[in-house]
């Protein structure tokens, strides 16, 4: 028998998506989505509304299932068990494009509340955790305050900060600064291009260009349930292989 | 010394604003003129039916309640004779009220929670029969549903010794239902001393969880220990106590049934229609504020890794509870207050009490004024309490 951390040691990508299909109903949402991720990779995947792009991250931590194909994370398949999927789900974690933060509980008890849970901190380790988090996405003065009370990009950033407290190996990204305004899409993108460098293995769902070319290891282009194109971010941008692809950059760069 | 004045255009001559322009002085006057107009009004009424009722020489004041009432009352909660006194029938139509109001309380919010999800269920079937109950009952007149559980429940059911029967021991007739209860024991105060003793320690269990929890990061049971205290602290106490397990079960006799206890076949009724009517309210209350939860919230709570136990537990019952409460008060209001239609069908409740004492004695001022009077501090306590609650839960925003 070989033991877990040989066998992840050996399976090279720590993401691993082979033939993957869904459906909702009669409509076919994922169509053979193969995509590999490596350890510290940073993949951004766009494409245009309606596409997959939310429902191909959003299977991989299992919010939604899969009814083909296979869903490899960091060496556990994704399979109808509950054990197997929160142990993938600790591995995780996500960023939602309206925050999602807990509106009841303070902005500290948010960051703190998973570890106590789910990992047994005490919550004075937590907390001191969660403190060097909220230092980190620069907003420690904020502690005490409930969501409601912080402007949009200073919640996104919370939200940031409560997925790193329990030390996910993988962060996903789904459209993280839409819901914001301008002024504020810059404070959340500062903040994952800090995370981008410090190694984080990252998928990134966005049309923040700027932020692909800074950040992306490879860009991952979607459209109608299918990859259509993965490549660098330089081959990507200056020479698209696939005609769908230049269209869709030409009017998003536009 | 003289300051250099600086040179300013010479002011107006100081009238300064009226005073009926300045907005508190406006608020002062008008909250005093509403208020001597309600004065005024009250005094002319009360003066007014003073004089009426000493006109046509109705006695007033409250001094006939230690009169001799004269009246049965069909079940009562205390000791009570048609030689007591006004005051002893007051109390134990009170005492009726608060049964079925307190117990119906209970009843229907575990109803309407359970009829609430059903609504909310991803089995058709189910679904459709939770919202056809809804649909259906809280459409009907409660006062008509009232009379047809009465009714039902008359027509139906068999009379005297053909009682129905469940495991020869509890029997259901036209009269009531008769069920066995433990015979009394020198054992069972001290039980309930132990059952009190056990919900303080299951408090002081639940905090003692929260506090190890925080220090050392284990997860500390908190259900079944809080389950052990209160259930079984009692036992232990029954099992010093030896254990008596002598029951007082209904038999049937010649004519009647002796032993057990009984509750009426009025009081089913009520509590059914009252039950029945207002759990398909709190249905709705209770969907609605499951649905107030996006789903981003279970979304948020899962992918940090948390189990779908404690996700319900930690994220989503505590702000659906904050949407439920407001509407859950009003509901057990409404449920308190119109247990006053179990005159209707004969159920000796505060109202049918002060009903007959009004039409024995005349004094209707006085009767209505203890109706009110009662019904006010009840819906007062019970709204007291919520809101007390609400201020605890409240979200702050900014
Ligand atoms: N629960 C669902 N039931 C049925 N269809 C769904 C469901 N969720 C998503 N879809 C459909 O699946 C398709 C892909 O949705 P998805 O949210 O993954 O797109 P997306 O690429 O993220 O789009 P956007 O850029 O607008 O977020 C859409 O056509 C959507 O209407
Ligand atoms: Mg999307």
């Amino acid at each position: 028998m070989i033991n877990l951390a040989e066998r992840r040691a050996a399976s090279g990508p720590v993401i691993q998506m082979a033939g993957v299909n869904k459906w909702y109903g009669e409509f076919h949402v994922l169509k053979n989505i193969n995509l590999e991720v490596r350890s510290g990779e940073r993949v951004v995947v766009c494409g245009p509304s309606g596409s997959g792009k939310s429902t191909m991250i959003r299977c991989i931590n299992r919010l939604e299932e899969h009814q083909k194909g296979r869903i490899v994370v960091d060496g556990i398949e994704l399979i109808a068990d509950l054990k197997q999927i929160d142990a993938v789900r600790r591995e995780i974690g996500m960023v939602f494009q309206h925050f999602n933060l807990f509106p009841h509980m303070t902005v500290l008890e948010n960051l703190t509340l998973a570890p106590m849970w789910v990992r047994n901190t005490p919550r004075k380790e937590a907390e001191d955790a969660a403190m060097a988090y909220l230092e980190r996405v620069k907003i420690p003065e904020q502690a005490h305050k409930f969501p409601g009370q912080l402007s949009g990009g200073q919640q996104q950033r919370v939200a940031i900060a409560r997925s790193l407290c329990m030390k996910p190996k993988i962060m996903l990204f789904d459209e993280p600064t839409s819901a914001l305004d301008p002024e504020m899409i810059k404070e959340v993108l500062d903040v994952m291009i800090e995370l981008a460098q410090g190694g984080m293995t990252m998928i990134c769902v966005t049309h923040e260009m700027g932020f692909a070319r800074t950040v992306a290891d490879s860009m991952v282009f979607m459209d109608g349930g299918e990859i259509v194109e993965k490549a660098p971010p330089t081959e990507f941008f200056k020479n698209p292989k696939s005609e769908r692809t230049k269209l869709f950059l030409s009017q998003i760069l536009h | 010394m003289a300051e250099p004045t600086p040179s300013l255009a010479p002011a107006r001559p100081p009238t300064g604003p009226r005073v009926w322009n300045n907005p508190r002085a406006r608020a002062i006057i008008y909250q005093v003129l509403v208020l001597g107009g309600v004065i005024g009004a009250a005094a002319y009424l009360i003066d007014n039916t003073l004089t009426n009722l000493a006109e046509r020489s109705i006695r007033s004041g409250f001094s006939f309640i230690w009169h001799e009432a004269g009246f049965a009352i069909s079940e009562a909660l205390i000791d009570y004779q048609p030689n007591h006194s006004y005051v002893r029938a007051f109390i134990a139509g009170l005492l009726n009220t608060l049964k079925v109001g307190l117990l119906g309380i209970v009843l229907v919010t575990i109803l309407g929670i359970i009829i609430g999800i059903a609504r909310l269920s991803t089995n058709w079937l189910v679904a459709r029969l939770a919202s056809v109950y809804v649909e259906t009952f809280r459409n009907v007149p409660l006062l008509l549903q009232l009379y047809l559980w009465y009714s039902l429940l008359t027509e139906m059911l068999p009379g005297g010794r053909d009682a129905l029967s469940l495991f020869t021991a509890f029997y259901l007739n036209k009269s009531g239902l008769m069920y066995p209860v433990p015979v009394y024991d020198g054992i069972h105060p001290f039980m309930i001393v132990a059952f009190l003793i056990g919900c303080v320690g299951a408090y002081a269990w639940g905090r003692y969880a929260t506090r190890r929890h925080e220090a050392t990061g284990v997860p500390t049971p908190r259900f079944w220990p809080s389950v052990g205290f209160v259930l079984g602290l009692p036992l232990v106490v029954w099992l010093i106590g030896g254990a008596p397990t002598a029951i007082d079960v209904p038999q049937m006799e010649r004519f009647r049934f002796v032993g057990g206890w009984h509750v009426s076949i009025e009081f089913i009724a009520l509590l059914l229609g009252l039950v029945v009517y207002t759990g398909a309210f709190v249905a709705e209350t209770v969907r609605a504020g499951i649905l107030s939860v996006s789903r981003g919230q279970t979304e948020a709570a899962l992918s940090l890794g948390l189990r779908r136990g404690l996700v319900l537990r930690l994220v989503l019952l505590p702000q659906a509870l904050r949407v439920i409460m407001p509407p859950l008060t009003s509901q057990y209001l409404n449920l308190m207050k119109n247990s006053s239609l179990a005159v209707a069908i004969g159920y000796p409740d505060l109202v049918a009490v002060a009903n007959t004492t009004l039409n024995q004695t005349g004094q209707a001022i006085e009767a209505i004024a203890v109706i009110m009077a009662v019904y006010l501090t009840i819906s007062l306590a019970i709204s007291g309490f919520m809101n007390w609650y609400n201020k605890r839960v409240a979200l702050v925003e900014r």
